[in-house]
């Protein structure tokens, strides 16, 4: 199972990019903005994509109402994703030399994709509930505020994946370089699986 | 039938070629000559919406003492940038900040009339640092930075009196060159005019340039003959290390020099080698003499600018350096005086004569080595003007005023006399084009065009008389300028545009040697000013005798304090407000009843003060000028002036109900 190993082995590393490299990003564009204001969220912190953006969308926000976005301190998360992303890279290493060394099965490789899928969906289960919160925990003092046609209160909850259309907004919100690397790592580790089962019947 | 088809479409083509012949015949009876929908002109001079510019085209500002900035081909005016002049649009000249950049040792001088822009080269290639304008009126040299296309620094240049032939660079921006117009007596006293004559001097500043913060200083100032030193122009190429300047009245008459300065068959070109008398004042040469003039600095970091009065200067007699100065004799009082990319032609543009002369710059050298020479004006050798001629362009037209090159060996002369531009061939002073321009150009421009490199796509006439060109607007008009496409064989009119002021001289460069580092903002983090609040928590109002320094910040979309109680009739009052945006365009304004000077117009992250003298009991509103949000109109406050005698404590606040 050599080559099931490294192949596990660097799957697993290609999850250190998010210590690096944003998970995701979110850019606002508007017609007095035809550079998008944007931010690249990162397992360790929020950033503007520009020096000054993250100051001029809670600049904008604040007519509507919205909370600032927060700082490294103001969410648990910034300090738990970092550490389950770096245990899940040693558990992954771990499993991967120990498979290389025929020590575990390739079933072991299967496990921690399955266990790195779990964290992942909570992981995004759990930036949506910030988003909502972030877009619809209003100040009752906000300068505007604008009601749907239905005449609910609107609301501003980013879009988690794609595209939509905010007021004069036009936001946008993908996945970025991190996010990448870590679905190709993951990705190896399921090749890792295969590759791993392979030698296992040629053996 | 295929034959009866080849014929119809013989005769429709015949037809078109009548129609378009007609089309031309009318149009060159018309004034202006070509209609843009027959040429494709409106096409060439359309930047669509949301598209740029290829060049800026930095236009001066003449009497309004400013610098307009131009896109070129649009010919749309993108900024009026303030300089010597004050501007309460933006409070240039008004805000304590700004107020030291027009100190001069006349005092305060809120005006002038702004000539000859030029922008810094390297190895005489147009490299987009700093563009340098003079000061004709009060004797100055400004220099505008163009990260921030804001005037950085002024210079005063003493014992001159009309700066016109300036403000002309070398080829890596060693220097900027400012001569004198007017002779004087140096130093100035109580005399005669009748004593001109012999007594008056001329003296040619040349002032160094920091490479690295474009600090000006004065190294030397050449004191010339009583002559008027009209234009210049630095050597180029071979000819870098000398510098040209044209002179008018060699006669030196002080009286109705229309007809008396007029009367020598020839006047002089000076020929500088300012290397040979930079290496005799670093060796010490030169006589320090007492002097007074003002050295303004605006810093970047401090928003803030101060006046120094330097009180020497260090003159050189041109008598006392060997080979420093020659004499090229001139047809004619010549205006401009241009030398061609290669550095090798010098073109006198004897504004009476009815030829244009050009000098070679080999045969100059050969001439000095040769001693050459045709006697001498105050010491002075005067070359023979056969000897260093290198042609004649013929009969081009009446009143050449100045010559500018394309990049293909041809130049370009206006005529103010006669009101056309002219195109010949560099070395065979064959007359190519002449087209009529309207009216009566002073200067032409072609972006680059006085540089080693010209850009050479557009010419821009800059004329003086405007008459019916645009919708009368009573008898004062703006001057207007004329763009021409010179990439073909024949110049070709494009597009009349009003301009500011009068434009003098123009530099142009093209658009992505400049707009890439264009300054969007300051840095809050980097404001070094006395007065800036960086924090809320800094805000304040404190009393000091009859002066209150009001400690003020603004954002979208107030300002902090916005509520100000405490304040007497009889105090001086100084606004210190800061722009807390960081965001590109978006400028706060900050305007309070009845100020007597102007309003503020701040940029984000910078601090500016405004001084109130309240003089009536009330309260009074402030506000913001510059339309910068949804709110914009909520952007505003109350100053609460009480009695001179009221014991009313001082106090601010800003959200409190």
């Amino acid at each position: 199972m050599k080559k099931a190993g490294i192949i596990m082995i660097i799957g697993s590393l290609l999850l250190l990019g998010l210590f690096k490299f944003p998970l995701w990003n979110i850019m606002l564009g508007a017609p007095q903005y035809p550079d998008p204001l944007g931010m690249d969220i990162y397992i360790e912190g929020i950033q503007g994509v520009e020096e000054f953006d993250i100051q001029n969308i809670d600049g904008l926000n604040h007519y509507i109402g919205m909370k600032t976005i927060p700082k490294v301190e103001d969410m648990w998360e910034f300090e738990v994703f970092p550490t389950v992303i770096g245990i899940m890279v040693a558990i992954g290493v771990l499993i991967g030399l120990l498979g290389f060394f025929g020590k575990v099965s390739y079933k072991w490789f299967l496990g921690w994709f399955v266990l790195m899928s779990v964290l992942g969906i909570m992981g995004m289960y759990d930036f949506n509930l910030w988003l909502i919160d972030y877009g619809t925990d209003l100040d009752p003092k906000a300068i505007m505020k604008l009601l749907n046609p239905d005449g609910t209160p609107m609301t501003y909850k980013p879009p988690l994946l794609g595209y939509q259309k905010m007021l004069n907004f036009d936001v946008d919100s993908w996945p970025a370089t991190g996010a990448y690397m870590m679905f190709v790592g993951m990705m190896l580790t399921v090749v890792a699986f295969f590759v791993g089962k392979k030698e296992y019947k040629a053996k | 039938m295929m034959k009866k088809s080849i014929n119809i479409l013989i005769s429709l083509i015949m037809v078109a070629g009548l129609v378009s012949c007609n089309d031309g015949g009318n149009q060159k009876g018309k004034k202006g000559g070509q209609g843009g929908l027959a040429t494709n002109a409106a096409e060439r001079v359309y930047v669509a919406p949301g598209e740029l510019d290829e060049f800026y085209a930095f236009m001066s500002g003449g009497f309004s003492g400013q610098l307009g900035v131009y896109g070129l081909p649009s010919g749309r005016l993108l900024k009026v940038l303030p300089v010597f002049s004050q501007n309460p649009e933006n409070g240039w000249g008004y805000s304590e900040e700004t107020k030291p950049m027009l100190n001069t040792s006349y005092g305060f001088v809120p005006w002038d009339d702004s000539h000859h822009p030029d922008i810094s080269q390297t190895n005489g290639v147009l490299d987009g640092r700093w563009i340098f304008i003079n000061g004709n009126n009060t004797p100055r040299i400004a220099r505008i930075g163009l990260e921030s296309f804001k005037t950085e620094e002024i210079i005063e240049i003493p014992n001159s009196a009309g700066n016109h032939s300036s403000s002309f660079i070398t080829e890596n921006t060693e220097y900027v060159v400012a001569g004198t117009r007017f002779s004087v007596p140096v130093p100035q006293t109580d005399m005669s005019i009748k004593d001109y004559k012999g007594n008056f001097k001329g003296a040619l500043t040349f002032i160094s340039v920091d490479q690295e913060t474009g600090r000006m200083g004065i190294k030397f100032q050449l004191m010339m003959p009583g002559f008027n030193y009209d234009l210049s122009h630095p050597g180029r190429d071979k000819s870098h290390g000398w510098f040209f300047f044209t002179t008018y009245n060699t006669e030196e008459a002080h009286s109705l020099l229309e007809v008396n300065a007029s009367q020598n068959d020839k006047d002089f070109i000076a020929a500088v080698n300012w290397k040979v008398i930079e290496d005799y004042v670093n060796n010490g040469g030169g006589k320090k003499v007492p002097a007074n003039y003002a050295h303004n600095i605006l810093d970047e970091h401090t928003h803030t600018a101060t006046s120094t009065m330097l009180k020497e200067v260090l003159t050189v007699n041109p008598m006392d350096v060997p080979g420093a100065v020659y004499f090229l004799p001139t047809p004619k009082s010549p205006h401009g005086c241009d030398v061609d990319p290669t550095g090798e032609y010098i073109v006198g543009n004897g504004k009476l004569s009815a030829d244009l002369t050009v000098h070679s710059f080999t045969k100059m050298l050969d001439a000095i080595e040769n001693k050459k020479f045709d006697g001498e004006a105050y010491g002075i050798p005067i070359l023979k003007f056969e000897d260093i001629l290198a042609g004649v362009v013929k009969q081009p037209g009446l009143g050449p005023l100045h010559t500018e090159f394309d990049d293909k060996g041809n130049a370009y002369t206006t005529f103010f006399i006669s009101s056309e531009v002219v195109k010949w061939k560099v070395g065979t002073w064959e007359v190519l084009d002449r087209q009529p321009v309207f009216y009566s150009v002073g200067h032409g421009m072609i972006p680059g065009g006085n540089s080693r490199k010209p850009f050479g796509k557009y010419f821009v006439a800059l004329n003086k008389i405007t008459k019916d060109r645009y919708l009368p607007t009573g008898p004062e008009l703006t001057q207007s300028a004329q763009l021409f496409d010179i990439t073909g064989d024949k110049m070709e009119l494009l597009l009349d545009f009003p301009t500011i002021g009068e434009p003098h001289y123009a530099a142009a460069i093209p658009g992505d040697l400049v707009a890439p580092k264009s300054r969007k903002i300051y840095k809050l983090a980097e404001n070094k000013h006395k007065y800036a609040v960086l924090q809320d928590s800094e805000v304040r109002v404190e009393r000091d005798g009859k002066e209150v320094h009001v400690y003020m910040n603004m954002i979208r979309s107030h300002f902090n304090p916005d509520n100000i109680e405490g304040i007497k009739v009889g105090d001086k009052v100084f606004f210190h407000v800061t722009n807390h945006e960081q965001d590109f365009d978006v400028p706060h304004g900050f305007a309070v009843i009845g100020a007597n000077n102007a309003e503020l117009l701040v940029m984000p992250g910078a601090t500016e003060t405004l001084v109130w003298e309240p003089k009536q009991v009330g309260v009074w509103p402030i506000y913001c000028t510059d339309f910068c949000s949804a709110l914009h109109q909520e952007m505003q406050g109350y100053v609460r002036v009480s009695p001179a005698d009221s014991n009313i404590e001082l106090s601010w606040s800003l959200g409190e109900d």
